[in-house]
């Protein structure tokens, strides 16, 4: 064990699997010599040479068309996107052609792409995106999002090994921000739900960033038994982690660092009025980010971004439902 | 044979075309007719036959993708590639086993090069799950990855990226193996196509890019789609580009030969534009009231079925034995695919997602003597 950030957690990750097989192989923009935007990517081109370390041109398309054509033929390509935003100019490629390879042609379609997504940090509009339910719209791609250092290296060692495309949401403001206890090794963490927090008075249900948020928030009612479920996976989803959750604590609160519509916590809080109604004993609450750009300026940035007050004060509402 | 290599000047250091490159260079939309009886190089006798089957088939199986359309048995809307035959035909008859392909909806022949049976096509075509795609894809987006042929994407040039990442891969490892994508004009205006180029150009990869150059985005002619031939841009890039006769098979096998074998010494990608023509609409919907009628003429009139069966009587060849076989060939096949069931609705959301090891994609037919 050793504490890593979920920065070096995620970067050790890489070395493993790199180390480990020589059909992982990784592109990007900016990735070799300079390490990556964020450093995840450092050290590697070094250590596995500019032909496994690959430095693109700014071609997000062709960086993830290239993939699935090294992929198809027996590679393990990791594609970094320089910012989750820029996911947008290779959503053709993700949607269209590794989506759906497998349904139309019965080829499997082994890549992964890393996001580098979330906000908090006064990145402005194009640089602060939560994509993830633009993918999780279509089928054919698998969406992780851990919030912890030992989550997001275990989980990036599975998304490395599944024969499907995998979209992983590493939060940019958890890169530093986290750490934590992080097995030696290879190890991989499987795509359920984890009980961060037990209690049986309420459950909050949130993933990425928004698990530490959701947690500041807990911590702040000491008074009542609250849960916190972290999704970990997006798709597959773990209805039934959801479900149980629900069973026991009867009042929901779903968090989205996300947009509001159509996120992520708009399928959980779906699934739970399918499945779970008649164990409610309040309406599902939703905390999310409106459905505005998100702003620069501290000021508007954390006006819009889910805090601890905003899921506080929705806990206590629904508490005293 | 005419294979003419673009004259534009190059900004970096493109392989030099082997001599054989600079025979023949010509311009202009229509391609002159091509020498006949000149002797291939690289082709026997029995390939020359093959060329010409292999056409005649690709012809045929649509012809009756055509009718059973109109008999309404064919479900979607339906395309053919008359009049490129040539184009598909000749490239894919230049790979090796190994050298994956990504066909268009023109490209028919490509499939059947690459071993694909008339029976499994026709089962596509007619939405049977024994067909290629397992009933799940429209009747010409189909390849069958097992024999190194992958289904076409309808947004285009969505292919051309992943024949780079085919061919980077191969370069990688060292294999001698190169990845060949066709696309048609329309598709040079789209970012993929740059971003292919470009991509494949700065690594040096083993990828072969056909250029069908037809003159139609659906109805949009050239002279609304670019102000400079697609094949120009070739050199602004660091690549290689040639135009050749799309209409001549012996033509595109021989300037994809050489393209094959300068991406397999390492020199890198090569975009060949191959000049054709469309002769029906961009669908069996489209009546092409767009296209001159002595636009259309003077293609008739250099046919690229017509054209190798006229080399192969001056040889001698008995071609009326080979399109009979051909049409018993469609027929069996035909009565085949018809008795085949239709899909079971339960397996509709089936294989979303691939469990257990990924597969690669496998190893194809590779007809031509050279390979013997």
């Amino acid at each position: 064990m050793a504490q890593l950030s979920y920065l070096e957690a995620i970067s050790d990750a890489l070395r493993i699997a790199m180390g480990g097989d020589e059909r992982v192989i990784l592109l990007g923009e900016d990735i070799g010599v300079h390490g990556g935007a964020f450093k995840v990517t450092d050290g590697l081109l070094a250590e596995f040479g500019a032909e496994r370390v690959i430095d693109t041109p700014i071609c997000e398309e062709a960086i993830v068309g290239s993939a699935v054509g090294a992929a198809i033929v027996g590679m393990r390509p990791v594609c970094e996107m320089q910012f989750a935003d820029f996911v947008a100019c290779a959503f053709d490629q993700i949607v269209n052609v590794a989506g759906k390879f497998h349904y139309r042609l019965g080829v499997a379609v082994p890549i992964v792409v890393r996001l580098p997504s979330g906000g908090g940090f006064s990145g402005g509009p194009y640089h602060s995106q939560n994509p993830e339910a633009w993918f999780l719209h279509s089928p054919g791609l698998k969406v992780l999002a851990p919030s912890s250092a030992e989550d997001a290296k275990g989980l990036l060692l599975a998304a490395i090994a599944d024969p499907n495309p995998v979209l992983f949401l590493e939060h940019k403001n958890l890169y530093r921000r986290v750490r934590g206890e992080v097995p030696d090794g290879p190890y991989e963490t499987p795509f359920t739900a984890r009980t961060v927090r037990d209690g049986d008075d309420l459950v909050v249900i949130a993933y990425g960033a928004m698990v530490h948020t959701a947690l500041e928030a807990i911590d702040q009612l000491p008074d009542a038994s609250i849960r916190l479920l972290d999704l970990r996976s997006l798709c597959p989803l773990d209805e039934e982690a959801i479900l149980a959750a629900v069973r026991d604590c009867s009042k929901v609160v779903v968090v989205d660092e996300a947009n509001y519509t159509c996120a992520m916590g708009a399928q959980v809080s779906s699934v739970i009025a399918e499945r779970a109604f008649e164990h409610l004993e309040g309406p599902v609450v939703r905390v999310a980010t409106p459905d505005v750009p998100i702003p620069l300026a501290p000021a508007l940035e954390s006006a819009v971004l889910p805090s601890v007050e905003r899921i506080r004060a929705a806990c206590d509402e629904l508490l005293a439902y | 044979m005419r294979v003419a290599p673009n004259q534009a000047p190059r900004t970096t250091k493109p392989a030099q075309p082997p001599a054989a490159d600079r025979r023949g260079a010509r311009s202009g939309p229509l391609p002159a007719l091509a020498e006949h009886g000149s002797e291939p190089a690289y082709l026997d006798h029995d390939d020359r036959v093959a060329l010409f089957r292999f056409m005649a088939l690709h012809r045929a199986i649509e012809e009756r993708g055509v009718s059973l359309y109109k008999q309404g048995r064919v479900p979607g809307s339906f395309y053919d590639g008359r009049g490129q035959e040539a184009t598909c035909v000749g490239a894919a008859f230049a790979l090796g086993p190994a050298d994956p392909i990504c066909p268009l909806i023109r490209d028919l022949g490509a499939h059947l090069v690459k071993g694909t049976s008339p029976r499994r096509i026709l089962a596509h075509y007619l939405g049977r799950p024994g067909g290629v795609s397992g009933a799940r894809e429209g009747n010409v987006h189909f390849g069958d990855a097992t024999l190194g042929v992958l289904g076409m994407v309808s947004m285009l040039p969505d292919m051309m990226p992943v024949a780079v990442g085919m061919a980077m891969a191969f370069k990688l490892r060292r294999e001698s193996r190169c990845s060949l994508a066709l696309f048609g004009d329309g598709a040079t205006s789209v970012g993929d196509w740059h971003e292919a180029m470009n991509f494949a150009a700065v690594q040096q990869v083993p990828a072969i890019f056909v250029l069908e150059h037809n003159g139609y985005a659906y109805s949009t002619p050239s002279a609304q789609q670019f102000a400079v031939d697609p094949v120009e841009r070739a050199a602004a890039y660091g690549m290689l580009g040639l135009s050749v006769d799309g209409n001549d098979v012996e033509a595109v096998f021989e300037v994809v030969r050489q393209a094959r074998e300068r991406a397999l010494a390492g020199g890198g990608p090569t975009l060949i534009a191959a000049h054709t023509m469309r002769m029906h609409g961009h669908g069996l919907h489209d009546d092409a009231r767009y296209v001159p009628a002595e636009q259309l003429e003077q293609w008739a009139a250099r046919d690229p079925i017509a054209l190798q069966s006229e080399r192969l009587v001056s040889l001698g060849v008995d071609i009326e034995a080979i399109t009979t076989a051909v049409a018993a060939e469609v027929d069996q096949a035909t009565t085949e695919a018809l008795a085949m069931p239709m899909p079971d609705p339960a397996t509709a959301t089936t294989g979303v997602f691939s469990e257990g090891e990924a597969i690669p994609i496998g190893i194809g037919g590779a007809p031509w003597s050279g390979f013997r």
